[in-house]
């Protein structure tokens, strides 16, 4: 009976003051909007990033010749020659949690075709190669295990490639024969377009050919592979696979227990690692915006709240003088302060969210929701809401009715 | 009067402010007793104590030291809760500003009181409402907003308002202080019907003619009661209001 009649009150209340009831709402909206699309903003990015290095594909391993450390000094990978192409199909055969595996030959080469010239890299690879880096060719086909057995003159190329040399990225190439270090090489396929990576290195740069093509053609050793992919059957398993290779190509070389590795693995895991650190100071940076959006946010709810509270102290010594209970004064307030902290959390809710998706729209900026943030932005604004709607209504409620009346 | 009781009883009623070092004694060891159905004006130059005094008489304002029987009660061991219970089903008041809740319509303002009154059923709060508001002749005026109401009708809205409840005493603090005096008379002409029905009222004024319509006339000087006497020509409000009619036709006609 008590509470209906207080509820009934503080409705009248709130309807009678319709502006004053909203503006002191606008305070928790936009605390609640603002934390929820800057987080939103922020971790749409932040997840952006750990998409694109993920792209790069996450169970990759990657085997380089030169051992990280040698008599301790550092040296860098690939300053020495040790993987051998036998180590490959030893890898290829013998180790069970690898389901992929490429050679890979790299050089640095120039492409002609008519009058055109162009400065590119050449790989020599495998099919598995294509497999392990998810590429896919747009336009003609790729190249077999027959066209690697014969050393064939064939090749795939990207779009950067197609542009430079035929002039439009759009252009078919297929079946043309372009000219790579004056050996006569005919394209077989083009390259799916990959665009630029995280580093902002142009991806369809780039010239595919079977490994044996490059190595017995363009490189100086027929013996040593510069570098070796593989894949490991599952993400889970990546460190055993790694483990696997390890040992396999120890005992291949002959190393003794007490010496060091003279190959380098590295897996997708590693470079995630120093994403890892990037997304670190991201997440630092979020915390910062969110933590600063909740604070002035706060500010305003409580600088709104106490004016509107403290303006009223009148009428609570009208309240009182005409038999209000100091509790009756402060649950009529409490409800005051619930409905607006939670009407216009849950406005601040649905615009925030709809912000960030007109940011996602229009921007095409990634966004992402989370829960998280919703639920911090409103529980602290309703908190703020409710202290600062009960503190000023308390210490009005506390004073003798006639101070309250008297108050200016 | 033979019938009478003690309604109010104070005794040595002290009541000091203190602002910084200075020390305000706003009243000093009052005492006084007022009977039911009493019709009593407060008298007295402002600073003299009147309003201090009155506010306790409410439960207001406690005084420094003092004792306080209401109904024999005593008042001033109370506490808070228990004297807001008291302001709701005893007391009325109406003060010289009026202080209604603005853009609250006459019919909510009165039903205000009601709320704070757990006795009061949903269903009776619009009735007793609409019933104040007619003993105030505002019937026709129950859904108005303050600010669509004069002076006069606002002093009436809050007249109803203390009295929803049935008070026993009702409380006025220069109830026609922002009022012209034809409006000033058509309240005292309700106080006295009010009075008429067996009501107590206390008022504080510092007009000499409108202390004239109450039963006895206490004058308040320095914080102390210097004269405490029947008033001997009392006025007739209603007859009053008809000679002011009555001038102003016979103005209108010539």
């Amino acid at each position: 009976m008590r509470i209906l009649n207080l509820l009934k009150v503080a409705y009248r209340s709130l309807n009678r003051n319709k502006l004053r009831s909203f503006l002191t709402m606008l305070g928790i909206i936009i605390g609640v909007a603002s934390v929820i699309a800057m987080l939103a903003i922020g971790e749409g990015s932040n997840q952006n990033i750990k998409a694109s290095v993920a792209s790069l594909g996450t169970n990759s391993i990657m085997i380089f010749p030169g051992a990280n450390f040698s008599g301790g000094v550092r040296q860098g990978a690939s300053t020495t020659q040790t993987i051998k192409l036998e180590d490959v199909d030893a890898i290829a055969t013998r180790c069970d949690l690898v389901n992929h595996v490429s050679p890979v030959d790299q050089k640095r080469v120039q492409a002609i075709f008519g009058s055109q010239n162009w400065g590119t890299t050449i790989l020599g690879v495998r099919n598995d190669y294509l497999t392990i880096r998810s590429l896919t060719i747009a336009k003609g086909s790729g190249f077999t295990l027959s066209d690697d057995h014969a050393a064939a003159k064939v090749c795939v190329v990207g779009v950067t490639v197609v542009l430079n040399l035929f002039g439009d990225e759009n252009a078919d190439p297929v079946g043309q024969m372009i000219r790579i270090n004056n050996i006569p090489v005919k394209i077989t396929g083009v390259l799916t377009k990959m665009g630029q990576n995280t580093f902002g290195q142009d991806q369809d740069d780039i010239i595919l050919a079977p490994f044996s093509t490059v190595q017995k053609r363009m490189m100086s050793s027929s013996v040593y592979v510069n570098s070796i992919l593989a894949s490991g059957i599952s993400e889970d398993q990546i460190s055993d696979a790694v483990d696997e290779i390890s040992s396999l190509l120890r005992e291949k070389h002959k190393l003794a227990p007490s010496d060091d590795n003279d190959f380098t693995v590295r897996t997708q895991s590693d470079i995630s690692n120093i994403f890892g650190t990037i997304s670190k100071v991201m997440t630092i940076l979020l915390a910062s915006i969110a933590g600063i959006s909740l604070l002035v946010g706060g500010i305003g709810i409580m600088n709104i709240m106490l004016v509107s509270v403290t303006e009223r102290t009148r009428e609570i010594g009208i309240r009182m003088a005409i038999g209000a209970k100091g509790r009756d004064v402060l649950i009529q307030f409490m409800i005051e302060s619930i409905v607006i902290s939670f009407v216009g959390g849950i406005i601040g809710i649905a615009l925030g969210i709809s912000i960030s998706e007109l940011v996602a729209k229009f921007a095409s900026w990634p966004v992402v929701i989370t829960l998280s943030s919703i639920l911090l932005s409103f529980v602290f604004s309703a908190s703020i809401g409710l202290f600062f709607g009960w503190y000023p209504a308390r210490k009005a409620a506390a004073l003798n009715p006639i101070d309250a009346l008297r108050y200016e | 009067m033979a019938d009478s009781e003690n309604l109010i009883t104070v005794k040595d009623l002290t009541k000091t402010y203190r602002t910084g070092d200075i020390e305000v004694r706003a009243l000093s060891a009052v005492s006084l007793t007022i009977n039911k159905g009493e019709f009593v004006a407060i008298m007295g130059a402002s600073g003299s104590g009147k309003s201090t005094f009155m506010n306790i008489l409410g439960c207001l304002d406690s005084p420094t030291s003092g004792e306080y029987l209401m109904e024999g009660v005593d008042i001033l061991g109370r506490n808070k809760n228990e004297l807001a219970e008291l302001r709701n089903n005893k007391l009325g008041f109406i003060f010289q500003s009026f202080n209604i809740l603005p853009r609250t319509s006459a019919q909510e303002n009165v039903e205000l009181p009601l709320l704070y009154n757990n006795k009061v059923a949903a269903k009776e709060r619009k009735e007793k409402a609409f019933n104040a508001l007619k003993s105030v002749g505002l019937a026709d005026r129950i859904n108005s907003m303050p600010n669509q109401l004069s002076g006069g009708q606002q002093q009436r809205v809050a007249i109803a308002r203390a009295l929803v409840n049935d008070p026993i005493i009702i409380m006025a603090d220069e109830p026609t202080g922002n009022l012209d005096s034809r409006t000033s008379y058509e309240i005292m002409e309700i106080f006295q019907k009010l009075n008429d029905k067996g009501i107590t009222i206390v008022m504080v004024t510092h007009e000499p003619d409108i202390a004239q319509f109450a039963k006895s006339n206490i004058v308040f000087k320095d914080g102390k009661i210097i004269a405490n006497n029947p008033v001997k020509d009392r006025i007739n409000a209603t007859e009053e209001l008809k000679k002011i009619k009555t001038l102003a036709e016979e103005k209108a006609s010539t």
